[in-house]
């Protein structure tokens, strides 16, 4: 059947008519728009800060601490008697400052690793790939604690290091995808004709592999949101008194034990659920689109 | 039904191995049906091998999974009836479909390898056929071996312990064939069940089921896109195009006396018969498929055909009965024959002065490759050379190391031993070490052009960048100079921005060809250039090359598993077995012999449309593995001449047989030629 | 097969070693001077030496690696900076602790799992699959203390089912051990199960559609028979492979949880040790977590050998 469909009479337009149906394809996915609408609607909240927020998130009231959501407080207050909606509407800066930025430098980095391996393969390929293995024999927070631990912390170093650790993870799916591509014969063509290795592999193959990579790209910012949340749970992140989502979980959990004070934790806890579902439903969109 | 459609079941009865009645299937494409399938209406009587031929896309494999009920997820029979054995199939319930394939139905496709489980030993897969119709296991594994042993293979119980994997090819596809025929079905489909492999097997696997067949009168059909084996396995054949079956007859009647444009035109594009490429050009068939689901009110072969006139675009031709069963759905079916033929252009071939240093020569190449610690020798002490200008054909089966000296010749695998020389200078051994001018001196041709060209590149990036490198050549220059080499491998201007995914597959090629001649080469190694392609496709591409030649002197290294081929294109011929080369002559004296007994074996493998009833001789067990050849004449282990202990103990030298004739053999020319004669061995 | 396994080990144990250069480098090179570190920027400078020399850090390099791995190797990981005792002392009982929470968290993921992905193959396209997918996805990208959070609320602070605390009463028996661990076990099942299901769905998916299953069907086995034999087993290959991958996070990446729940698991040992730069801590720890990894997807290895004919007999090239 392939033979009779790619038969047709090509001209300039269809080339951009099979890019236009690409994208109504995407436009069509509703898991797609669905991830693009909440995304969209939290880069709004981070662009705009608090300037629209019902309240100062960063304005304490004694008198109060710790009120169960109603009116007024849709969301509650925390123990400091700051308003948790605005905090949750203001808390999502850093995650989408830092996420993004790592993951960008683990796309780079990694597609530049897989496509030295991929494309050299043999001595080169084995040598990188065990130093990947081992240092992926490590969870990822694991090295990232260890790694911020050892380079002092900050918002830039907590961007490098996740970068870092992306890099040989995305690294390995991009090679795959090149050892794919090595084997096809234009790249022997290629060499036939006298091109160098840096062409080949940014110029001949890389192009054939960037579907891959940005659904690679986006589970990996997923991922990112998902890392970037648990350091700075764990400590690691932005410090107090800023109104990041996983920072109000560590300062609020604790009150869990003690009695039900769950809105200080749930709604931050579900703002970024809603995120890190956006980011994988947008993923899913791309996958379906870009994989066949 | 219409009344015309009536006479093609006019033996409409109930002994019918299959029926099908005006069927029609769709596939659901981007939310809409297109139609695959137009109407097919056939029968495979009892007993009878049906034969269904036609190019890839027209719908033959659709009618062997309609058949079963395993159509993919977006195919659907939207109307029609298939009934086996007189039972209708479309009506039948899971279960009841359950039980069709379990007792009356058995299928065998191309790939064995894939159509085994590679986790469950053979015998149990095996026995599985009988487990299910209710026989005890113990019976089951008995009768499992007598299966294995009807395919004639020699040690079923060691076969039955094994994983697929261990298996060799051709025995895979015995061990199908055997779980295909244990049931003893009322219809057994074999789809494409040899393409794939290598001649020599396929002749063994063709001859065993041909052999069953006619033991077991089993009703076949057989599905092919290759007319050969349909004539030696088919007394009836239907022509398959877009959906329609447009001829029907006796093999016979359809290979000999076509009364299709499209039949006719189909067995013109075949080189046969001995043809060259001095004796003309091959006719092709011009135009492409139809789009998959196209609106075709006329006939579906109008677009492309030679005779058609206003009526094939808007009726569509009834079946025509022409008498012993032979059925044409064409208007004119009786000027079918005189459907216009290929102008014999004037194509001056280069002249070749072998008294001249040859373009390319190497000696004693020898290639050793390392694999888990065995050493593979893919190529022994081979030595040849091209004249400019000239043709050398490349034949050999699957590990012969035929791609591997390609690839030597290239510089994209450095030999272990022996040299290559480049008009009197010696090549160096790797590609990035050569100079500019011996880079674009040698070329290449890939087998498939979907991997020989990078999809996201466009037509003109592909071109441009070929010139930039190969003959420095960028801005106007090279604009101009890509619209020549468009043009003279004919492809039309309008494609400029096209990307390869746009193109059809004998576009493609064509592009993959002008790209190959951007630096005007000396020698293009043609790899398998039209083995991914149709036949009507191919005659145009091999047309395509020889009108290069002419007109640049070019030198070809043509690799081709296909012998009408490799016959047509060649004017010397090189035959290559275990790394080794066996026979090394001008084309006709190696096609006509006396020749090496494994020219002798491979050339009588081919199944041919003439026909003929002509003594075959036949190689029977495996290729030897490379890593272990055998000792002595590396043939010894198959060759049907095998005269005594020598050949097993001492190699035989390549000698001279006669002026350009070399062969690797111990019996002397003369003795070969009381052997081979009587026996005309007519190449495809 | 024997030659496979051969080749994977000298390929562990060739890792196992990089691994420690990468962690004796991470761990005792770039925090710099260790001295300095412990004792603060107002001990003496002479002080710091002192320190040093006595903690050896001022000796070249490979020596000081060459004497960590060979203690390493022979069980003996060091006195740790912070407490004064033996390391070992310390992250046995944690790495138990650990491996408890891990243990339980994979009975509970992996037939879950498997099953949601074999499901989902099995309606491709459907809207149970589109569920399972969907919902496996957002439930493996949510962060574990999310989940966390939304379990302990719904089951510990409303419904009180279930303690909110992971660590169990001195003495307590297996099934209060259970109990303790099922809410911080529900948090890693949760981020566990799409991944798996995901790599399950698409073997069976590839399975389903291989030609060996067509065969299979063909032949008239119902539909369960292909499956169960024909499918599965060739399905299953590459989740194997998946499950020991998370095994490394079953262990090590638990810092989150074990926070979270106040468990004192080798995860918990690993963020105390980095907090109070007890280095001689953080490196076995970090190790010991790597080796765990490593062990397992070697065992991971041989079963996917015995599971391959293709590999136990050779061939498979």
């Amino acid at each position: 059947m392939a033979a009779s469909l790619t038969a047709a009479q090509p001209s300039r337009s269809e080339a951009s008519l099979a890019r236009l149906e690409t994208v109504l394809q995407l436009l069509r996915s509703k898991t797609f728009i669905a991830g693009n609408v909440v995304v969209l609607w939290w880069i709004f909240w981070a662009l705009t800060g608090s300037r629209f927020t019902p309240h100062d998130p960063l304005a304490q009231n004694p008198l109060e601490i710790l009120k169960g959501p109603g009116a007024g407080h849709w969301f509650g207050t925390d123990q400091a008697g700051r308003d948790v909606l605005s905090r949750v509407l203001a808390g999502a800066r850093d995650t989408l400052e830092v996420a993004p930025l790592a993951t960008l430098i683990g796309v780079v980095g990694g597609t530049t690793i897989g496509l030295v391996m991929g494309y050299f393969g043999g001595l080169v390929d084995e040598g990188l790939g065990r130093v990947i293995d081992a240092f992926l024999a490590l969870p990822l927070i694991v090295i990232a604690v260890t790694a911020l631990v050892a380079v002092g912390h900050s918002k830039w170093t907590l961007i490098v290091v996740i970068g870092a650790v992306f890099s040989p993870i995305i690294g390995r799916t991009v090679r795959a995808a090149v050892l794919g591509e090595r084997q096809l014969e234009y790249v022997q063509a290629a060499k036939l004709r006298g091109e160098k290795p840096p062409y080949i592999m940014f110029v001949e193959i890389l192009p054939n592999v960037v579907g891959p990579i940005i659904v690679e790209g986006t589970v990996r910012l997923g991922y990112a949101i998902f890392a970037v949340a648990g350091l700075t749970f764990l400590g690691f992140g932005v410090q107090p008194p800023a109104p990041d989502w996983s920072l109000q979980i560590s300062d609020n959990y604790a009150l869990l034990n003690a009695s039900n004070y769950e809105w200080t934790v749930l709604f931050p806890g579900l703002a970024i659920a809603s995120v890190v579902v956006a980011v994988n439903l947008i993923a899913d969109g791309l996958q379906q689109v870009l994989d066949r | 039904m219409t009344p015309s459609e009536a006479v093609l079941t006019h033996e409409h009865s109930a002994a019918h191995a299959l029926e099908l009645e005006d069927l029609e299937v769709v596939y659901r494409v981007r939310g809409r049906d297109r139609q695959v399938l137009r109407g097919v209406t056939l029968n495979v009587r009892r007993g009878e091998a049906y034969g269904l031929v036609g190019e890839s896309g027209c719908g033959k494999s659709t009618a062997a999974l309609a058949v079963v009920q395993y159509l993919p997820r977006n195919g659907r029979v939207s109307g029609g009836r298939i009934s086996i054995d007189g039972r209708d199939v479309l009506s039948r319930s899971r279960g009841e479909l359950r039980t069709l394939r379990a007792n009356d139905v058995s299928m065998v496709y191309q790939n064995p390898g894939t159509a085994l489980n590679p986790s469950i030993r053979v015998g149990r897969q095996v026995a599985e056929v009988f487990t299910v119709r209710g026989v005890a296991r113990g019976e089951a594994v008995e009768r499992a071996i007598d299966a294995l042993k009807l395919v004639q293979i020699a040690d079923p119980g060691s076969v039955m312990n094994r994983y697929p994997h261990q298996l060799s090819g051709g025995m895979q596809q015995r061990v199908v064939i055997a779980m295909a025929l244990a049931k003893d079905p009322a219809l057994l489909i074999l789809d494409e069940p040899t393409t794939g492999l290598d001649a020599t097997v396929e002749a063994e696997v063709l001859d065993l089921v041909a052999g069953l067949q006619a033991q077991l009168q089993t009703s076949v059909l057989f599905i092919s896109h290759n007319l050969g084996v349909i004539a030696k396995m088919c007394a009836r054949v239907g022509v398959l195009y877009a959906g329609r079956l447009v001829e029907e007859g006796t093999v016979d009647a359809v290979l000999q006396d076509p009364r299709h444009p499209y039949t006719v035109g189909l067995l013109r594009c075949i080189p046969r018969g001995g043809r060259r490429k001095d004796h003309g050009r091959l006719d092709t068939i011009a135009g492409f498929l139809p789009n998959l689901g196209e609106a075709l009110p006329g006939c579906v072969f109008a677009a492309r055909c030679g005779l058609a006139q206003d009526v094939c675009h808007t009726e569509e031709p009834p079946p025509h009965v022409l008498g012993g069963g032979h059925v044409s759905r064409c208007h004119f079916h009786e000027r079918a024959q005189t459907l216009p033929r290929e102008e014999a252009a004037n194509l001056a071939l280069p002249a070749i002065d072998r008294a001249r240093e040859p373009l390319l020569r190497f000696e004693q190449l020898g290639k050793v490759f390392q694999q888990h610690g065995h050493s593979i020798h893919a190529l022994t002490d081979v030595s040849a050379a091209v004249w400019p200008g000239e043709t050398l054909g490349l034949v050999g089966e699957s590990g012969s190391g035929k791609t591997t000296l390609a690839r030597t010749l290239l510089g994209i695998i450095e030999p272990t031993t022996g040299g290559v020389t480049l008009d009197g200078r010696e090549l160096r051994p790797r590609l990035a070490r050569r100079t500019a001018q011996e880079v674009r001196d040698l070329q290449i041709v890939f087998q498939n052009p979907d991997s020989a060209l990078n999809r996201r590149h466009t037509v003109s990036r592909i071109l441009r960048r070929a010139l930039r490198k190969l003959s420095g050549l960028s801005g106007a220059a090279a604009e101009a100079r890509m619209l020549e080499l468009m043009h003279s491998v004919r492809l039309a201007e309008r494609y400029v921005s096209a990307r390869p995914g746009q193109l059809s597959g004998g576009l493609k090629q064509r592009l993959a060809i002008a790209r190959a001649f951007a630096g005007e080469p000396k020698l293009v190694v043609c790899d398998e250039p039209t083995s991914a392609l149709d036949v009507s496709v191919q005659a145009a591409i091999l047309n395509l090359l020889v009108e290069l030649q002419a007109q640049r002197g070019v030198a070809y290294l043509f690799i081709s598993h296909d012998l009408g081929v490799v016959r047509y294109v060649s004017d010397r011929i090189a035959v290559l077995y275990l790394g080794r080369l066996m026979e090394l002559g001008p084309a006709e004296v190696v096609f006509d012999g006396p020749h090496h007994p494994y020219t002798e074996a491979l050339l009588s493998a081919v199944p041919t449309i003439d026909g003929g009833g002509r003594d075959r001789i036949r190689l029977s067990g495996e290729i030897p593995s490379a890593a272990s050849p055998p000792s002595g004449c590396v043939f010894h282990t198959r060759c049907p001449r095998k005269v005594g202990p020598v050949c097993e103990e001492t190699e035989p030298p390549l000698t001279v047989v006669e002026e350009g004739h070399l062969m690797r053999c111990h019996i002397p020319l003369e003795e070969l030629r009381g052997l081979q004669r009587g026996k005309e061995v007519v190449p495809a | 097969m024997s030659r496979f396994l051969l080749k994977r080990f000298g390929l562990a144990v060739i890792t196992l070693f990089l691994l420690s250069v990468i962690v004796f480098a991470a761990s005792q090179l770039l925090p710099g001077n260790l001295g300095r570190n412990i004792l603060g920027p107002f001990a003496s400078r002479q002080d710091v030496a002192q320190y040093n020399h006595a903690h050896g850090v001022d000796r070249p390099v490979v020596d000081q690696y060459w004497t960590w791995i060979s203690h390493f190797v022979r069980g003996n990981l060091g006195q740790s900076l912070q407490y004064n005792v033996s390391v070992g002392s310390l992250l046995g009982p944690s790495l138990v602790n650990s491996l408890k929470l891990a243990a339980l968290a994979f009975v509970l993921v992996v037939p879950i799992s498997i099953l949601g992905g074999v499901v989902a193959a099995l309606r491709r396209g459907r809207a149970t699959d589109r569920v399972i997918t969907v919902v496996g996805l957002s439930l493996t990208s949510i962060p574990e203390f999310v989940t966390a959070i939304v379990f302990i609320v719904i089951f510990g602070v409303l419904l009180k089912w279930l303690p909110v605390g992971a660590a169990w009463p001195t003495g307590a028996g297996f099934f209060t051990q259970i109990k303790h661990l099922l809410l911080p076990s529900f948090a890693l099942v949760a981020v566990l199960f799409g991944y798996i299901a995901r790599i399950t769905r698409a073997g069976m998916i590839e399975a389903l559609d291989a030609d060996y299953a067509r065969t299979a069907y063909l032949k008239g086995l119902p539909a369960a028979r292909v499956i169960f034999r024909h499918v599965l087993r060739n399905a299953l290959l590459p989740t194997i492979a998946v499950i020991a991958t998370q095994t490394g996070y079953l262990i090590g990446g638990l810092l989150v949880i074990e926070k979270l729940f106040n468990y004192n698991g080798i995860g918990q040992r690993i963020y105390v040790a980095a907090q109070n730069k007890d280095f001689t801590m953080l490196q076995s720890g970090v190790m010991i977590v790597g080796l765990v990894y490593l062990s397992a997807t070697l065992v991971a290895d041989i079963l996917y050998s015995v599971l391959n004919p293709r590999i136990r007999y050779g061939g498979a090239d």
